[in-house]
């Protein structure tokens, strides 16, 4: 199961008793104040979690993948994620246990 | 921009929470993301991306001290593909830095 972000506001209210607009309002800041820092170009660190980062590309030549017809790849941003060592600790550990079970 | 600044900015846009409650929920959400990766789950966000799990296959490594070559078991890693929201407004927000540092 895929954890969203009504999973996350249902855990706000389970856990810290936020009523439901207070938690649904937290989440969406959550994530909005995240895009907006990247999109000033700001690193973001969340410690134990991990690093949002961001590269840029220079132009490249593309290509329509259906008709073929050559088209530049424009000049951009991307935003890539490092994850943090403790992250990186805790979904390795996880892994060794379900390969114990097979 | 760090945790701490991102509470501090959150707790400044809004006036339901005390600083002291965004906080902890800020805390809360990023701790309940990565128990969810630690626990094998998906995390889907629209608009801004989705995390997932990637299996690195066992290898032989080094030992960049020795030279021993040693065994490396297979392992997963987390990975983070941005959604269509967030790549867009990256891309856009930049190449207008860009036309405006040409124009002055």
């Amino acid at each position: 199961m895929a954890l969203t972000k009504a999973d996350m506001v249902e855990h706000l209210f389970d856990e810290l008793g936020l009523n439901k607009r207070e938690a649904k309002d937290l989440v969406e800041m959550f994530f909005e104040e995240i895009r907006q820092a990247l999109e000033r170009g700001e690193q973001v660190k969340l410690s134990g979690f991990g690093n949002f980062d961001l590269r840029e590309k220079r132009q490249r030549p593309g290509r329509n993948p259906k008709t073929g017809e050559e088209i530049p790849i424009s000049a951009r941003r991307v935003v890539t994620f490092r994850p943090g060592q403790k992250l990186k600790a805790r979904v390795e550990a996880y892994a060794g246990r379900d390969e114990f079970k097979n | 921009m760090t945790k701490s600044e991102l509470i501090e900015v959150i707790a400044n846009a809004q006036n339901h929470l005390a600083y002291r409650d965004v906080e902890l929920a800020v805390k809360h959400l990023v701790e309940r993301m990565s128990q969810a990766l630690a626990s094998g789950d998906r995390i889907e966000i629209r608009g801004f991306g989705s995390f997932s799990l990637h299996y690195r296959p066992p290898r032989v490594g080094r030992n960049p001290k020795t030279g021993d070559s040693v065994t490396l078991e297979g392992k997963y890693v987390p990975h983070f593909k941005p959604g269509k929201e967030l790549r867009e407004r990256v891309k856009d927000a930049y190449l207008q830095s860009l036309g405006q540092a040409e124009a002055s």
